[in-house]
C-alpha cells in the first residue's frame, strides 16, 4: 500500500529536535499518507512537545519537517496544512458548533455561506446535524469531541494531530467515540499522528506505535509487535508483561541480575525474556518433581485486584508479577510478607534478541 | 469514616450551634457585621444625591433648562466623553494586549506608568498635557509648525484631556480580562489557519468583550465628570470647551440654582446611560 | 516658623473645601460676639495676640498679602497668617457656605456684596486699594500689541477672566465702553489662571491686572491701555462675622490699611484707594 522509497515526497518526514535546556526531544518520524501513528509514552516523555513541534506551536531547535515534500520547519502554524484536535477540544465558546467547524474554511478564504455549507456537511458526517446551532457549553463530552475532530478535518489538512483525543471522556462514552474515531481515521487519506498514554487507545486507533521515553524513541512497530516484544519496563508494564534482560546461551538465559531462565528459543547474545503474569504458578512449599525448570523463591510485596483476578507483586530471587484467581489466592493464604515459590513453564516464556 | 459517623457529627452541629447554622442555612440572613457597614456605605453614596433632589429648585427648573448654554454644555460633554472613550478603546485595547500577552524588559514599570493618570491630580495632568502638547510643548510645537494643529482651547483638546484621565480605567480592566482568558484559544485558531491578528480579532476580542464593555463604561463616566485637566488644558469657552462640569462650577459661584439645575441634567443623563448598560456592566461572562 | 499659604489656585481644592464646608458645618450660623470693630490705623502698639488668622483674598493680592502676612507674624510673634487665594467669586461662595475665615478681601464690590448681603460681614467693608487692568503679552511682545483694539485681531489667542470674576467683569466693562467685540479662546476662572496661560506661552495675550503683570516679572510683557481707566476695580476688605480670631483679624486689616501696608501694596502696582 505505501512504499516510502518510491514516493518520498508524500507523507511526513520529520526529525524533531527541541532543546529546552533541561529536556531534549530528539525523534524521527516518518509516515505515509493514510498511516495512523500513535506516540505512546509516560508523562513528561515529550509526546506533547513533539505534537506542538509538528503543529508549529513549538519551534524546532534542529532537524527538519517535511510534509508532502514541502519544508515546513520555518512556516508559522497558520500556514501549515496541519489540523489539531486538542485534549480539551478548545472549541470557541462564543461560536456555535457550526461556526466552530466553519472557522477553518473561513480563514482559508471561503465566504460565510460557503464555510457554513462545508461545516454542515461535516457535522452531518459526524451525526451531529441537529446540534449545529448549539454553543459548545451545551454539548456533551462525546459531542464536543466529534465537533473538535470535524473542525480540524474541515480544513482538509495533510497532517492531522490528535492530543489525547479520548482522555477527557468517561469510560462509557470512550467506547463509542473510540469506535467512531477509528472509522474516521481509517477514512482519512493523509497522515494522522495521535498522542496518548492509554495503550488501548493506541492499539485500537493506530497502525503503528512509536514509544517515546525521555525525549527519545525507545521502540516502534505494530501494536502486536510491541505487545509481544516490549523493550522497556514502561512498555512491559503497559502491555502487562514481566520483562527481563539477559545473556542467552542456547536455551538458558542468564539475567543481568543473576537468576537463570530456561526458554524454548535457542539464541545467543543479549536477549529480552518476557512472560505474562498469568503464566506464573505459585506454591507454598517447594514443589518436587515438577516439569517447570523455572522456579524461584519469592516474597509477597503486594496484592491488588485486577479485574476479577488478584495480581500478586513478588520480590526476592526474581521480581515478578503473578495473576491468580481469588480462590487460589485464598487457598495459599497470601498476605504481605508471605514466602512462596513461583514457577513458570519454559513454553510460556518468550525470548527475543535486543 | 463510616456513614454513621458523619450523620452523628451533623446532628451534633445542629444541636450544638443552632444559631450559626440557622444563619448560614436560610441564605437571606445577612450577618450584621456586613449589613451595617454596607448600609452606611450605601447611605454615604446616596445622601448627597438625595440632597440634590430635595433642594432642587423644581419651580424654576424649566426656565433654567431652556437656556442654550445648558444644552450646549450637555451636548459637548456627551460628545467629548464618547469620543474620548473611543480614543481609549483604539489605543487602550492594544496596549492592554501588549501588557498581558507579551514579555518585555521593564513591563512592570510600564504597567505602573500606565496607571499614573489615576494618581495624578487632574490639574497637574492638565499642566503636563500643556507641557507636552501645548503650543510650545515638547511634541506640540512640532504639531503646530508642521501640521498647524493646536490642541489647547479646542474641542479636540477636551477629548485629549478626557482620554488622558480615562485611559487607565480601560487598560486595567481589559488587561485583567485578557490575563484571565485562555491563550490556547488563539493557538487553536492559528492551527485552523488564522494569522495572529485574525485570531485576536475573531477569537480573543469576542471572549474579552465583557471586560472591554466594563472598562468602556468606567472610562466614559470618568471622562464625563472630568474638570481639572479639561479646564487647564482646553480652557473654558461656551460651546467649544465648556463641558457640563465646568458650566456647573462657574454657575455655582453666582447662581447656585442654575448650578443645581445643570447638575440634575448631568445626573439624569448619566443614570440613563449607565442603567441602560447595566446588564453588560454587571455580568462578567 | 512662618508657613506660607500652601493653598494654590487649584480650583478643585477650593471647590472641595467649599463642598466639605457645606457638609461639615451646620447651615444656621452661630451667634457672634457683636463687639464693634474699631479700625485701628496704627499697626504698632499691639495688645497680646496669638493664634491663626485665616484670610480669604482675591488671587491678584497673592504676592502683596503674602508679604504683609510675614510682616504681621514678625510684629506679633505667636501668630500665624494663613491665606486662601482664589477668584473672589469662588471665595465669596465658600464664605456664604460656611467656610471658616477671619478676613475677606475681594477684587470688586460686587463679589464683596455676595458676602455682606448674606450678613456674613461685620460693619461696612472698606476699600483699601484699587486695581487697574493691563494687557499681558509674551515676553518681547512679538505680536506688537499696543492697544485693546489690537487684541481683537483674529490671529491672536487672547484669554480673559470669566465674567463672574471681578477681573473679567472689569474687562467686559472696558470692552463695552470702547465698543469692541473680543472673542477670547478661553474664560479663565481666576486672574492667575489667565496670566499663567501667557506665562506658559499657550496664549498670546491676557487681560489681567497691573499687579499681576508686575508680579510675573520678565515672564510677560505688560501693555497699558487707556480704556482701563474706565474700569478700575475697588478692592474692599471686611472682617467676617464668624471670625474665629476677630482680635488678630482686626489687627491684620489695620495693617493692610496702614502706611506700611499701603507701601507694600503700591510697590506691587496697586492704586491708592
Amino acid at each position: 500500500m505505501t512504499d516510502l522509497i518510491t514516493t518520498p515526497d508524500k507523507g511526513l518526514d520529520a526529525h524533531l529536535v527541541v532543546d529546552r535546556g533541561t529536556f531534549r526531544l530528539d525523534v524521527e518520524l516518518t509516515a505515509a499518507p493514510g498511516d495512523v501513528v500513535a506516540l505512546l509514552g509516560p508523562n513528561g516523555a515529550g509526546k506533547t512537545t513533539a505534537l506542538r513541534a509538528l503543529a508549529g506551536l513549538a519551534r524546532l531547535t534542529d532537524g527538519h519537517l517535511r510534509l508532502d515534500g514541502a519544508e515546513l520547519d520555518r512556516t508559522p502554524p497558520e500556514s501549515r496544512p496541519v489540523g489539531v484536535v486538542f485534549q480539551d477540544y478548545l472549541l470557541f465558546p462564543h461560536l456555535t458548533a457550526l461556526d466552530n467547524v466553519g472557522f477553518g474554511p473561513r480563514c482559508q478564504g471561503a465566504t460565510k455561506a460557503e464555510s457554513r455549507a462545508i461545516a454542515a456537511e461535516w457535522l452531518e458526517r459526524m451525526g451531529l446535524a441537529e446540534h449545529a446551532g448549539v454553543k459548545p457549553r451545551r454539548l456533551s463530552g462525546g459531542q464536543a469531541q466529534r465537533v473538535a475532530v470535524a473542525r480540524a478535518l474541515a480544513t482538509r489538512p495533510r497532517l492531522l494531530l490528535l492530543d489525547e483525543p479520548l482522555a477527557a471522556l468517561d469510560a462509557r462514552t470512550r467506547l463509542d467515540v473510540r469506535a467512531q474515531l477509528r472509522r474516521h481515521l481509517a477514512e482519512f487519506e493523509a497522515v494522522a499522528v495521535l498522542v496518548t498514554h492509554d495503550p488501548l487507545d493506541a492499539m485500537v486507533l493506530a497502525d503503528r506505535l512509536v514509544v517515546i521515553e525521555q525525549g527519545k524513541i525507545v521502540q516502534e512497530g505494530t501494536p502486536a509487535d510491541i505487545a509481544r516484544h516490549p523493550r522497556t519496563d514502561y512498555i512491559a508494564q503497559l502491555v502487562g508483561l514481566n520483562l527481563y534482560k539477559g545473556s542467552a546461551d542456547g536455551h538458558t538465559v542468564t539475567l543481568d541480575t543473576g537468576p537463570v531462565i530456561t526458554t524454548t528459543e535457542d539464541l545467543t547474545g543479549e536477549v529480552f525474556v518476557a512472560f505474562p503474569p498469568s503464566a506464573v504458578t505459585l506454591f507454598r512449599d517447594r514443589p518436587t518433581g515438577a516439569s517447570a525448570r523455572n522456579l524461584w523463591h519469592c516474597e509477597v510485596a503486594g496484592l491488588e485486584t485486577h479485574g476479577d483476578q488478584i495480581r500478586v507483586d513478588l520480590t526476592g530471587e526474581l521480581p515478578l508479577a503473578a495473576d491468580l484467581t481469588t480462590v487460589a489466592a485464598a487457598e495459599l493464604d497470601l498476605h504481605q510478607g508471605a514466602l512462596v515459590w513461583a514457577a513458570v513453564k519454559a513454553t510460556q516464556t518468550h525470548s527475543y534478541p535486543t | 469514616m463510616t456513614k454513621l459517623d458523619t450523620s452523628d457529627a451533623a446532628a451534633e452541629t445542629l444541636k450544638g450551634g443552632p444559631r450559626r447554622r440557622r444563619v448560614r442555612m436560610t441564605g437571606h440572613g445577612v450577618p450584621l457585621p456586613l449589613l451595617v457597614p454596607a448600609l452606611v456605605g450605601l447611605a454615604f453614596l446616596l445622601l448627597p444625591l438625595l440632597a440634590l433632589l430635595v433642594r432642587a429648585p423644581w419651580r424654576s427648573l424649566p426656565s433654567q433648562l431652556t437656556s442654550t448654554e445648558v444644552w450646549q454644555a450637555l451636548q459637548l460633554s456627551l460628545l467629548s466623553a464618547t469620543l474620548a472613550t473611543a480614543v481609549c478603546l483604539v489605543l487602550g485595547v492594544p496596549l492592554a494586549w501588549l501588557l498581558a500577552r507579551t514579555e518585555f524588559p521593564g513591563r512592570r514599570l510600564v504597567r505602573a506608568l500606565v496607571t499614573l493618570p489615576l494618581v495624578l491630580p487632574p490639574v497637574v495632568g492638565g499642566v503636563a498635557l500643556l507641557l507636552a502638547l501645548g503650543r510650545n510643548g515638547v511634541v506640540g510645537q512640532w504639531l503646530d509648525s508642521w501640521f498647524g494643529i493646536t490642541l489647547p482651547f479646542t474641542t479636540t483638546g477636551v477629548v485629549v484631556a478626557e482620554a488622558f484621565v480615562a485611559m487607565p480605567f480601560l487598560v486595567i480592566s481589559v488587561e485583567g480580562t485578557l490575563r484571565a482568558a485562555d491563550p490556547r484559544y488563539e493557538e487553536a485558531a492559528q492551527t485552523l489557519g488564522a494569522s495572529r491578528f485574525t485570531a485576536f480579532r475573531r477569537v480573543t476580542l469576542p471572549l474579552i468583550a465583557p471586560g472591554i464593555a466594563a472598562g468602556s463604561v468606567l472610562a466614559w463616566a470618568r471622562a464625563l465628570g472630568e474638570f481639572g485637566a479639561t479646564i487647564t488644558f482646553a480652557g473654558n469657552f461656551p460651546g467649544r470647551t465648556q463641558t457640563m462640569p465646568l458650566a456647573v462650577y462657574l454657575a455655582l459661584q453666582n447662581d447656585p440654582e442654575a448650578a443645581i439645575a445643570l447638575s440634575l441634567v448631568l445626573l439624569a443623563v448619566s443614570i440613563a446611560v449607565l442603567a441602560g448598560l447595566r446588564d453588560r456592566w454587571m455580568t462578567t461572562s | 516658623m512662618t508657613r506660607s499659604a500652601r493653598r494654590t489656585r487649584r480650583t478643585l481644592q477650593v471647590a472641595g473645601a467649599g463642598a466639605a464646608a457645606l457638609l461639615a458645618l451646620s447651615a444656621c450660623s452661630s451667634s457672634d460676639d457683636s463687639s464693634s470693630s474699631k479700625s485701628d490705623i496704627s499697626a504698632s502698639a499691639s495688645p497680646k495676640m496669638s493664634g491663626t488668622v485665616i484670610v480669604f483674598a482675591a488671587a491678584s493680592l497673592k504676592e502683596s498679602f503674602t508679604t504683609l502676612g510675614k510682616e504681621f507674624e514678625t510684629a506679633h510673634p505667636g501668630t500665624k497668617v494663613t491665606f486662601n487665594f482664589a477668584g473672589s467669586d469662588t471665595l465669596a461662595a465658600s464664605i456664604t457656605s460656611g467656610a471658616p475665615a477671619d478676613v475677606f478681601a475681594a477684587a470688586s464690590p460686587k463679589t464683596m456684596a455676595i458676602v455682606t448681603d448674606k450678613g456674613d460681614g461685620v460693619g461696612t467693608p472698606v476699600t483699601f486699594v484699587r486695581n487697574q487692568l493691563e494687557i499681558a503679552t509674551l515676553p518681547g511682545n512679538p505680536d506688537k500689541v499696543t492697544s485693546l483694539k489690537d487684541l481683537t485681531r483674529s490671529s491672536l489667542k487672547v484669554v480673559l477672566c470669566d465674567k463672574t470674576v471681578p477681573c473679567g467683569a472689569a474687562a467686559q466693562k472696558a470692552l463695552t465702553a470702547s465698543k469692541l467685540k473680543l472673542t477670547p479662546v478661553s474664560y479663565e476662572e481666576d486672574v492667575k489662571s489667565a496670566l499663567n496661560k501667557v506665562v506658559l506661552k499657550e496664549a498670546d495675550a491676557a487681560v489681567v491686572y497691573k499687579t499681576d503683570v508686575h508680579a510675573a516679572g520678565s515672564k510677560v510683557e505688560g501693555v497699558e491701555f487707556p480704556e482701563s481707566a474706565d474700569a478700575i476695580n475697588d478692592y474692599p476688605i471686611v472682617l467676617l462675622k464668624n471670625a474665629p480670631n476677630a482680635v488678630a483679624a482686626k489687627a491684620f486689616i489695620a495693617l493692610v490699611q496702614s502706611a506700611e501696608g499701603q507701601k507694600v501694596l503700591s510697590a506691587a502696582g496697586f492704586l491708592k484707594p
